[in-house]
């Protein structure tokens, strides 16, 4: 969209002020989280940039919230539990979520569209009614307030990724390869652990982010069904929102960004080696 | 029909699969089983195992979570405290059409009362009723507290024969239903007793040595009234109930509160007296049953899920409706930049939606109080006065800037993909045939966007609708949607009926959506991250 | 010196369990057949960390179990009744303030006490039930503390123009004091303001409540400063309103606002006019093994002692609720400040105050929270 050297006055202004206006928009989608990162490092307890953060006197900048994240309890009991609880959720979510979407991905499926909106649910069903649900039954089969209960909420949740991201994948999946590998002798298991499953690889492994992600941001649910032993970041960042708002919050947020970045990055090469193997190389 | 065509080599006849010509042959396999047997099984197989394959996953969300919400939708209709709780009066009051009942059900609720007091439910009932009538909580609690020290009969009756206030002598004149005793013939108070005796059990103490409860004895009396059978009389000679100094039970009822007297109470007894309920339902609705039986609208004081319905919707409508705004143009560039430019540009959409909300939510937070960022930098561009500084937080404003913010990305995506897809030829073509800018791209460009900006919007408004954590921590009170009153409901008004049928109606808006969404789109067409 | 840092230090004690305060590790008798881990109901915050010190830590290092803690005292009897429901019971001890005890008691969620047998005498051997006196409100509840609701304002408001609310009325009075302000989200105590500052004698406040008129009466009175308040849930939420000028007026416990004053020395100062006393204590939830009951027996008898007691008030400015542990509270444990002053039964600080009718809002709390919320909402 380069402009023209013919492009007249008007053409130019507009070329430049559509720019400018995506320049802003940009802006907002990106300055929330990286306004952040600087106050974090604030020496005072404020919220907002002080004199001597706005000076870049050295002495406006301290890593004081980062020391209280990292050795305060109150922080470290909640990253440790959600460090435990996402990648469980996350196994679970993406061993069950693959062999599904591969059973989906065959061509006779009865009742295909049904199973699949199902599955989906708990993705566009609103927190609040999943959290209540959940909350209710299991708390009346005694899963309320455990690591398991929490778990399991937690990989329902994660699901859909795993099924949308790899369903992705299959359709664009080779099915000669499978029936060439069929024809020469390896069953369907082997077929699938040395076939398919590697050739769809990034899928499953986009979709494990993706539970990993909602299992580790996700706050509704977790405050309904864990109990104070299964607190997780989130958590204690909203109790923290709603209560007492403490720096500490922005440097536990920065960790965060930090975590996002590496999964963004993550992401991205494997969405290039998918390219790649695919013959569709960046252009 | 499918099966029918996939068999293949048998021409489909008019008459479909079943009016098959008898004479043609069967086709063979290899193995000489007729090809369509072989076929079909070979089918069958394969729907088999990838029913197999997806059974687990099937199973573990139907158990896991379609099922608790369910459940949990159950107690939307659930009315099984009233019936439970007031089986006798309720049995009573069908028996009594009049706006105040008379002594035949003043006496069934003195039981019942005395029942529910003492295994502490009369207050959760008090609660349940007060949804429909305000005041039947404060009753319920106040009476439970007297109802078991209501002694007009007990004191009499002890006064007359101490074998009243001795636990044996009640033991030996019930029996137990198995060895009935000689008063077991009685209407009400065998069963009071036995109430009686098994809540003394389970607290750990022997009903043979413990005087029965005040209600216990009003039970006797009740029943004291008429002829008695023979070997009742005998039993209890030489104590004569012709000397109790009858009075009333609703006498003594109104005494304790003039509210028994006015037909508030009984007329929400009444409606709600089933096991199942609409009156969730109808309050979600800002209505009530009337005493007629029809559904009336409810007190102006008591109305208000409508408006936050019409609020959740207006809001997200403005949200979707921002997330165009701002998603559009921003979409439009990266489809229309070099892949290589717009995959750098694309993590400015893509570090947003997949930073933690936790973390957006709280930089606004940080960002739109009177003393944040933005304020400051209003502030001191002079845009602003120090002592006129913007609210934008804990009102709607807070709730619309940050969720936009949120839910944007999700909108940019769709729109992205779509309009990758638009051939850039199209608007050539267009300019080409004398169109200006802006004819080429409103005639010919955005009605080949339209199917991005339906995919966007049903799905930032899907998931807008649904928010709770977001409007919680910068709405105040003016920009709180639905979910956060089903949160109020569940964990501090413990109304979870309300807050279950709350969520049914919300739940049931969002899968009219989602089936939209999964008509136009398709669910399985959903783009992650690009 | 911060909260934050309070709570920092709170962990690093916690670490190495009893280091810090091995020499006070105090005389117990045994625990038989005793569980040896408890999970603790509390408030979260400030006041929670006074437990921990006072009590809990003490506790700790004397017997060596865990206690795990439970922010969601605020939701306790949501909790306890889904716990009922589930027959299952996570918690072994529920800290909640007077009324949510009454409700908990009055459901059967909760176990009643004998409070002369489980807790432990005054050192000069008076009962505990004569000891705690009328702050025992139900057969469930062992109290704590006494607390006070009241508000904190700021002392830089330009606008007032040197002018200082000294009066609760001057809440209400948005020509003087200008400024939004801060209350809290339910009609506990705002009600009865709303009524005193409408000319409402305090005798009579919850005579007029009882009428059908009295609690809209009370809320017209509230809406003439609706548009300037923002309504909190959480009791650190006024402190940090305060603290980022956002309010310049707000009610909150008085625990909360010492922090922000004395501890964080934000320029706030305390009204309090009227403010409204509440107790704040133990129940035991009902449906406790018997080890775990053991376990909870024994150390409610420690916790409520009246050393602990006193104790607590090192920490964070709220009255024991024990006669004989009032002449023990003295300076600040960590700032070294005398404690009566900030306290809400120092003399000077209750000219007009008002206690909490336990029993009204326990028989009216369902229809008046009903109401005070569709109007919150409208």
């Amino acid at each position: 969209m380069a402009l023209p050297a013919y492009a007249s006055a008007g053409q130019r202004i507009w070329h430049y002020g559509f720019r400018i206006l995506c320049g802003l928009i940009f802006f907002y989608l990106i300055a929330p989280i990286l306004v952040i990162i600087p106050l974090s490092f604030n020496a005072q307890n404020f919220f907002t940039f002080t004199p001597e953060m706005l000076a870049l006197d050295p002495a406006g900048y301290s890593l004081r919230h980062y020391r209280d994240f990292f050795t305060n309890i109150d922080w470290q009991l909640p990253l440790w539990n959600s460090l435990k609880i996402a990648p469980m959720a996350t196994l679970i979510a993406v061993t069950l979520g693959t062999l599904a979407a591969v059973g989906l991905s065959q061509s006779h499926v009865p009742f295909r569209r049904a199973i699949m909106a199902v599955l989906i649910s708990p993705m566009i069903v609103p927190l609040i009614i999943s959290a209540a649900g959940m909350y209710f039954f299991y708390s009346r089969i005694g899963l309320q307030g455990t690591y398991w209960g929490v778990v399991l909420a937690h990989a329902a949740l994660g699901i859909p990724f795993v099924i949308i991201t790899v369903t992705a994948t299959l359709v664009g999946f080779d099915r000669s390869l499978t029936r060439a590998a069929a024809s020469l002798g390896a069953g369907p298991l082997r077929t699938f652990w040395r076939v398919q499953l590697p050739l769809i690889l990034p899928g499953v492994i986009a979709g494990g982010l993706f539970a990993f992600v909602t299992s580790f941001d996700e706050v509704v649910v977790v405050m309904f069904m864990g109990a104070a032993g299964q607190k997780t970041l989130p958590w204690q960042m909203f109790t923290g929102l709603r209560e007492q708002i403490s720096p500490t919050i922005l440097a536990a947020a920065t960790v965060l960004v930090a975590v996002s970045v590496v999964l963004l990055a993550v992401l991205e090469l494997l969405r290039r080696r998918n390219e790649r193997l695919r013959g569709l190389a960046p252009s | 029909m499918a099966d029918a065509t996939l068999t293949g080599p048998i021409p489909p006849a008019p008459g479909g699969a079943a009016a098959r010509p008898p004479e043609a042959g069967p086709m063979l396999a290899a193995d000489g089983t007729p090809l369509r047997l072989s076929l079909q099984r070979s089918l069958r197989r394969q729907k088999l195992r990838a029913l197999l394959l997806i059974a687990p996953l099937l199973l573990f969300v139907l158990v896991t979570f379609v099922f608790p919400i369910g459940d949990m939708l159950m107690r939307s209709v659930d009315n099984r405290i009233v019936p439970e709780t007031l089986p006798r009066t309720v049995e009573a009051l069908a028996a009594d059409p009049s706006p105040v009942p008379g002594e035949p059900v003043f006496e069934a609720l003195l039981l019942d009362l005395a029942i529910a007091e003492e295994r502490k439910v009369h207050t959760r009932l008090g609660t349940r009723l007060n949804y429909e009538w305000a005041g039947a909580s404060s009753l319920f609690r106040a009476a439970g507290r007297e109802v078991g020290r209501f002694d007009h009969y007990a004191d009499q009756m002890r006064a007359l024969d101490p074998r009243m206030g001795d636990g044996a002598a009640w033991a030996a004149w019930m029996g137990t239903p198995d060895a009935p005793g000689p008063l077991r013939g009685l209407a009400r108070s065998p069963a009071a007793y036995d109430e009686w005796a098994a809540l003394t059990a389970a607290a750990g103490r022997d009903p043979l040595d413990r005087a029965p409860a005040d209600w216990v004895l009003t039970a006797l009396a009740l029943d004291l009234r008429g002829p008695l059978p023979p070997e009742a009389a005998s039993a209890l000679a030489p104590f004569d109930p012709a000397a109790l100094e009858r009075a009333p039970i609703r006498d003594i009822f109104l005494e304790q509160d003039r509210k028994w007297g006015e037909p508030g109470i009984w007329n929400a007894i009444r409606l709600y007296s089933g096991p199942f309920t609409p009156g969730y339902y109808l309050a979600a609705l800002d209505r009530q049953l009337s005493p007629e039986g029809g559904i009336v609208l409810r007190p102006a004081t008591e109305r208000i899920h409508v408006f936050l319905f019409v609020r959740t919707l207006v809001m997200s409508l403005v949200i979707t409706g921002f997330c165009i705004l701002l998603g559009y143009p921003v979409a439009y560039l990266l489809a229309s930049l070099p892949a290589r430019t717009a995959n750098l540009l694309m993590i400015l959409v893509l570090l947003p939606f997949w930073t933690s909300l936790l973390v957006r939510t709280s930089a606004w937070k940080v960002l739109l109080q009177q003393q944040g960022v933005i304020n400051d930098i209003l502030v001191w561009a002079g845009i602003v006065a120090d002592n006129a500084r913007l609210v934008m937080i804990n009102n709607q404003a807070g709730t619309i800037i940050a969720m936009t913010h949120i839910l944007l990305p999700f909108m940019i995506l769709p729109l992205y993909s779509v309009m990758k897809g638009i051939p850039p030829s199209y608007v050539r073509a267009a300019r080409s045939l004398g169109a200006n800018d802006w004819t080429a791209f409103w005639r010919v460009y955005f009605p080949q966007s339209v199917p991005g900006i339906g995919a966007g919007s049903i799905l930032v408004f899907i998931l807008a609708i649904g928010y709770y954590i977001t409007p919680e921590l910068v709405g105040g009170t003016s920009g709180v949607f639905i979910s956060n009153r089903i949160a109020y409901h569940i964990s501090t008004s413990l109304n979870w009926g309300l807050a279950a049928a709350l969520g049914a109606l919300l739940l049931v808006f969002v899968l009219i959506l989602y089936w939209t969404y999964d008509r136009l789109v398709g669910i399985d067409n959903v783009k992650l991250g690009g | 010196m911060t909260i934050r840092h309070l709570l920092g230090t709170a962990a690093l004690a916690l670490a190495p369990a009893g280091l810090a305060l091995a020499q006070d590790v105090p005389e117990l008798p045994p625990c038989e057949n005793c569980a040896d881990s408890m999970v603790i109901m509390s408030w979260g915050g400030a006041y929670q960390n006074s437990q921990l010190k006072a009590y809990v830590e003490p506790y700790v290092a004397a017997t060596g179990i865990t206690v795990t803690w439970d922010e969601s005292s605020n939701e306790a009897v949501a909790k306890l009744r889904a716990a009922q429901e589930a027959g299952n019971q996570p918690f072994d001890l529920v800290d909640v303030e007077g009324p949510d005890s009454q409700r908990a008691c009055d459901e059967g969620l909760a176990i009643e006490i004998d409070h002369d047998e489980v807790l432990a005498p005054a050192p000069d051997g008076t009962p505990a039930s004569e000891d705690f006196g009328e702050s025992i409100v139900n057969e469930c509840f062992i109290p704590q503390i006494v607390f006070s609701t009241t508000f904190g304002y700021r002392t830089d408001v330009a606008e007032w123009e040197g002018r200082t609310p000294d009066d609760l009325c001057d809440v209400f009075d948005l020509e003087a004091f200008p400024g939004r302000r801060s209350l809290q989200a339910s009609p506990k105590k705002n009600l009865e303001w709303a009524l005193i500052c409408d000319g409402v004698p305090a005798d009579e406040v919850y005579d007029v409540l009882s009428e059908p008129e009295g609690v809209e009466r009370a809320l017209a009175k509230l809406d003439t400063i609706r548009d300037q308040v923002i309504w909190w849930n959480a009791g650190a939420e006024t402190p940090q309103l305060l603290a980022d000028k956002e309010v310049v007026i707000g009610s909150t416990y008085n625990g909360r606002l010492f922090s922000v004053i004395a501890e964080q020395g934000q320029p706030v100062d305390m009204l309090w006019d009227w403010q409204v006393f509440d107790f704040d204590g133990w129940i035991v939830p009902a449906g406790l093994s018997e080890e775990r009951m053991n376990r909870v027996m024994h150390f409610l008898r420690f916790a409520t002692d009246t050393q602990r007691l006193a104790d607590q008030a090192k920490y964070i400015a709220y009255g024991p609720a024990r006669a004989s542990s009032q002449p023990l509270v003295s300076t600040h444990a960590e700032l070294g400040i005398e404690m009566a002053p900030h306290m809400p039964t120092n003399p000077a600080n209750q000219v007009n105050y008002l206690v909490n009718s336990i029993d009204w809002w326990a028989d009216n709390q369902d229809e008046v929270e009903a109401r005070f919320q569709n109007w919150l909402a409208q």
